[in-house]
């Protein structure tokens, strides 16, 4: 953990680049390759001046083919480099997911742990940001159900830095998730120095005894804010922040569970088959008889993505108001 | 247009530098391929393995193209046909029967299908049975040499032409020529992917003609020469090797027999085909070809016959004895570390 000799306020965005940069400082296998990431330094502006700083063989303008990028990193990785991949938009992931799901996934379970895949792909995700159908999906659905994948999607600054410092360390393929509407909005402080957080580790964010929050990604944020507004009302919500989607940790929600006797799981995917459902299942199977109150599950509605317009976009999403509306349904239930 | 490589003058035998060692060895590896994919079949019809596949038409190809690969420098990335290129690099019979059998002992553990081989010391990457995956991970592991500064080494991938038609194979070649990467891509046409035959997969019949769109050369030669093939690969793999970026090889062959165990082509081409197409068979030709130029005795040809099935039986034997993987390792290896997986 942590061996920090002090801290500073960063947002999300500048959190990924510090980290990439000392990344790329301290370890000459590490290369970075995505669309636009060298010279305008990606679309975010996350690896600004990389290319000029580590040269333009480790900083990778690539063609605009999102499956070889992922497939050109697995044999980069297999043969002893430390590849990030950048998927510009996650929305853009699919050609990417027969390399991801077929090949990352199962190199060191097919070749029997003689050939690896240290690799992480990190990629912008989620709405909010009028980025309508195409700018704003949320893909961890499509990939968790994948052994041999890990995928994280931290929301804050120094969780950021700790689980991207372990996706590159890891010896396995890391799907690393950034929502884009937390880059710049969300600030917080950040441990300076090198330091990891567990990849399969969950954090409560804020303690309560009457019900159970879990959620992740710019909801977390959400949600600590319709926690806060119930704590004001007397109730008393614990918010999980799950930051790992897998691994997942069964055990931080199952204790909180144990002691609140109430789950809501709030996310931004839409429901049918989302995190969500296997969080419930989980709970079901594990710890249903400690339960007061039916699973219930506040997510997106089962539609194909959010509309660029404003109040179809508004619809898709949910709010710290909606969110409290449910919590308050949820204690009082 | 992608240049010819020039049909040998019947009356010269152009060697091309070959020993008399290496021609034999060629010929050894090319018995060998044929040997152990033939008792592949036998196997499964005996009802002891579920599986098997051959790359028969395929062996002057591939021994011609191993010779030109260096073990211990350069790295292969084939394909799920490749047994006479795996050979070639250094696979022994024993573990290609442990791939058959599926016994613990081989590569993958008993995962993978049978010719799935992977090896690090051999160079040999693992692959999966997706076509044109391995593609971008030759690139990607070519890429590693070049920005390591590791002249003199060398990525080798093959693919049939069916897999020429995935975008993964365009992307790769793209990128590979972009940043003129030491790696050689050799296609190994054999006119049929499954029942689909080269012209519903392309309106040029020529892939090599394709480099130039990328701005690589790009080759043909005649696959059911493999002293043909091994000059022409090995030209590519000098220039990758020596930093002159990636070469296009289209190696024309042809699958005598059913794509695999699984397979009746009877069902999509005609016997006749196939018979006429058997004249061209490059094992007994060039074994005609070494005893005619006196590159070898007729005695020493069929004491090399011999030896490749005694050491093909020894191999089944041995491995047939092998265990199987235990049920308990299906759990291992899904991730670093003492993970132990849900179940
Ligand atoms: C992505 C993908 N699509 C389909 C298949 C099923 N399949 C296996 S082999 C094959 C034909 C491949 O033909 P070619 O690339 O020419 O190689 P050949 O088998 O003829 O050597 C097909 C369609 C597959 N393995 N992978």
């Amino acid at each position: 953990m942590a061996v920090s000799t002090g801290s500073k306020i960063l947002n999300n965005v500048e959190a990924v680049r510090e980290t990439l940069y000392e990344a790329m400082k301290n370890d000459e296998r590490t290369v970075i390759l995505g669309e636009d990431v060298g010279a305008r330094g990606n679309v975010f502006l996350i690896t600004k001046d990389f290319i000029n700083e580590f040269g333009e063989q480790r900083v990778i303008d690539t063609p605009i083919a999102e499956a070889s990028i992922v497939g050109i990193a697995i044999g980069m990785a297999m043969e002893g480099l430390r590849p990030i991949a950048e998927i510009q938009f996650a929305d853009f992931i699919y050609p990417a997911f027969n390399q991801i799901v077929g090949e990352a996934a199962k190199t060191r379970y097919r070749s029997n742990g003689e050939y690896t895949c240290p690799l992480v792909i990190r990629t912008p995700y989620g709405g909010g940001v009028r980025g309508a159908l195409s700018h704003s999906v949320s893909i961890e659905a499509l990939f968790y159900h994948v052994p041999g994948l890990k995928i994280v999607a931290p929301a804050f600054p120094a969780d950021i830095k700790g689980l991207l410092n372990a996706a590159i360390d890891d010896p396995d393929p890391v799907l690393f998730l950034e929502h884009k509407k937390t880059y710049r909005l969300i600030k917080g402080e950040v441990p300076e120095g090198h330091y990891t957080i567990p990849i399969g580790k969950a954090d409560v964010k804020k303690t309560g005894n009457q019900l159970t929050v879990v959620s992740y990604g710019l909801y977390v944020h959400w949600a600590l804010d319709a926690a806060q507004q119930l704590e004001a009302e007397g109730l008393s919500v614990e918010v999980i922040d799950l930051r790992s989607i897998r691994p997942m940790d069964r055990t931080t929600i199952l204790q909180s569970v144990e002691k609140t006797r109430k789950l809501l799981i709030i996310h931004e995917d839409n429901k049918f088959g989302g995190i969500g459902a296997e969080i419930s299942a989980m709970v079901a199977e594990e710890a249903l008889f400690s339960l007061d109150a039916p699973i219930r599950r506040l997510c997106a509605p089962d539609v194909p993505a959010m509309g660029y317009a404003e109040p179809l976009e508004h619809e898709y999403m949910s709010s710290p108001a909606k969110m409290a509306q449910a919590m308050r349904e949820m204690v009082t239930f | 247009m992608a240049s010819k490589s020039k049909p040998a003058a019947k009356a010269r035998f152009e060697r091309h530098g070959l020993t008399d060692e290496q021609l034999v060895e060629i010929l050894r590896i090319m018995l060998m391929h044929r040997t152990l994919e033939g008792r592949g079949f036998q196997l499964n019809r005996q009802g002891k393995i579920p599986f098997a596949s051959a790359g028969e038409g395929h062996e002057g190809v591939q021994a011609g193209a191993a010779m030109a690969f260096q073990r211990g420098r350069d790295i292969l990335v084939p394909y799920y046909r490749d047994l006479g290129l795996d050979l070639g690099v250094g696979l022994t019979p024993y573990e290609v029967l442990l791939s058959l059998f599926a016994r613990k002992a081989d590569h993958s553990g008993g995962r993978q299908f049978p010719h799935h081989y992977a090896s690090k010391r051999l160079g040999i990457h693992t692959i999966s049975s997706v076509l044109a995956t391995q593609i971008p991970h030759a690139v990607g592991a070519a890429y590693a040499l070049k920005v390591r500064g590791e002249r003199g080494r060398a990525v080798l991938v093959t693919f049939g032409e069916g897999s020429t038609s995935e975008g993964e194979w365009h992307e790769g070649m793209n990128f590979a020529a972009v940043h003129k990467l030491p790696v050689v891509f050799l296609c190994e046409n054999n006119e049929w992917a499954i029942s689909t035959p080269a012209d519903k997969q392309m309106a040029n019949p020529n892939v090599a003609d394709r480099a130039v769109g990328y701005g690589m050369p790009g080759v043909i030669v005649n696959g059911f020469d493999p002293v043909a093939v091994y000059a022409v690969v090995n030209e590519a793999m000098e220039r990758a090797r020596s930093g002159g970026g990636p070469t296009l090889v289209e190696a024309k062959c042809y699958r005598f027999l059913a794509h695999t165990t699984d397979d009746d082509d009877r069902t999509y081409r005609s016997r006749e085909e196939v018979e006429r197409r058997r004249r061209d068979d490059p094992v007994p030709n060039f074994e005609r070809l070494l005893v005619e130029r006196g590159v070898l005795t007729p005695e020493g040809a069929e004491s090399l016959k011999k030896a490749v099935l005694a050491e093909a039986n020894a191999a089944t034997d041995r491995a047939e004895a092998m265990p199987y993987p235990a049920p308990a390792d299906l759990y291992t290896h899904v991730y670093a570390g003492d993970h132990a997986p849900w179940r």
